[in-house]
């Protein structure tokens, strides 16, 4: 129960994190220019928004109930338990971000997810 | 070159970028941290010299600046394409790392493991198919409309 509870602390703070850097990244929209001055100045842009450092605190919860579940389980039962990450990102990316998932990308997605559990079973 | 096929290119360039330096940091941050070798005791002095030393390593430092990079790419990548889109092409990494892992450091890399490098192939060569960005295509059908 729980290791149960911690991967799926680790996938939901994992991926709202991540849609929240999203957030942030599409607030400050297009980078058009990729000089190290532009990129700079687009990372500072960045990190003005609160969406960045709340990405940032949800990442390290994310990491953190990682680490928490590394010490009691494999990383072989680990990494692929949160290979749903992919999965949950696309639900998110749909409900939250309003993307449109199509059924090509939600396939590639399920075999991205699958793909990464087989990859970490393999070692 | 039209703005879409200026965005198609800056895409995969970006993505290409992304995930050579996110396999590239992986690979020598494993090899630099071998390199210092195996945190032996947990006191706070045995602690802060094996910090020192992982953040003093050369290997290390560049493994960290390959993997601020990606971290840039990426959200680079995020300020104009779907975040469905970048997340699973993201896991490319976990393609390069074993080729990388299997012709640079000669570690033997199982069956199973091939088979889900193959799946994550075919899985991000599928989002690939898809458009990068549909938010904003909604956006720009909206106002054509309007």
């Amino acid at each position: 129960m729980r290791t149960a509870f911690f991967v799926f602390l680790v996938v939901t703070t994992g991926t709202l994190g991540e849609i929240s850097l999203t957030h942030a990244m599409k607030r400050i929209g297009e980078v058009h220019q990729f000089t190290p001055m532009a990129v700079l100045r687009a990372m500072g842009r960045a990190f003005q928004q609160g969406w960045m450092w709340l990405a940032f605190a949800l990442m390290a919860l994310s990491f953190f109930a990682m680490l928490e579940l590394l010490t009691r389980e494999d990383v072989s039962f680990v990494i692929p338990a949160t290979a749903a990450s992919y999965a949950v990102g696309a639900l998110g990316a749909k409900f939250l971000l309003h993307e449109q998932v199509s059924r090509t990308r939600w396939l590639g997605v399920l075999l991205v997810s699958f793909g990464v559990a087989l990859v970490w079973l393999g070692k | 070159m039209s703005s879409h096929s200026a965005r198609h290119t800056k895409t995969y360039i970006l993505l290409a970028l992304m995930v050579m330096c996110g396999s590239v940091g992986d690979v020598i941050l494993g090899s630099g941290m071998k390199q210092v070798g195996e945190i032996t005791a947990f006191t706070p002095a045995a602690i802060g010299t094996f910090l020192a030393s992982v953040f003093t390593h050369p290997t290390v430092l560049l493994a960290i600046g390959a993997l601020i990079a990606y971290f840039i790419c990426y959200c680079l990548l995020l300020s104009w394409a779907d975040f469905s889109f970048v997340l699973p092409s993201s896991a490319l990494t976990y393609v390069l790392v074993p080729l990388l892992a299997r012709f640079w450091l000669h570690e033997e890399v199982k069956a199973l493991r091939w088979a889900g490098i193959g799946c994550i192939f075919l899985g991000v060569m599928l989002v690939g198919f898809t458009p990068h960005t549909t938010t904003g295509q909604k956006a720009a059908a909206g106002a054509e409309r309007g």
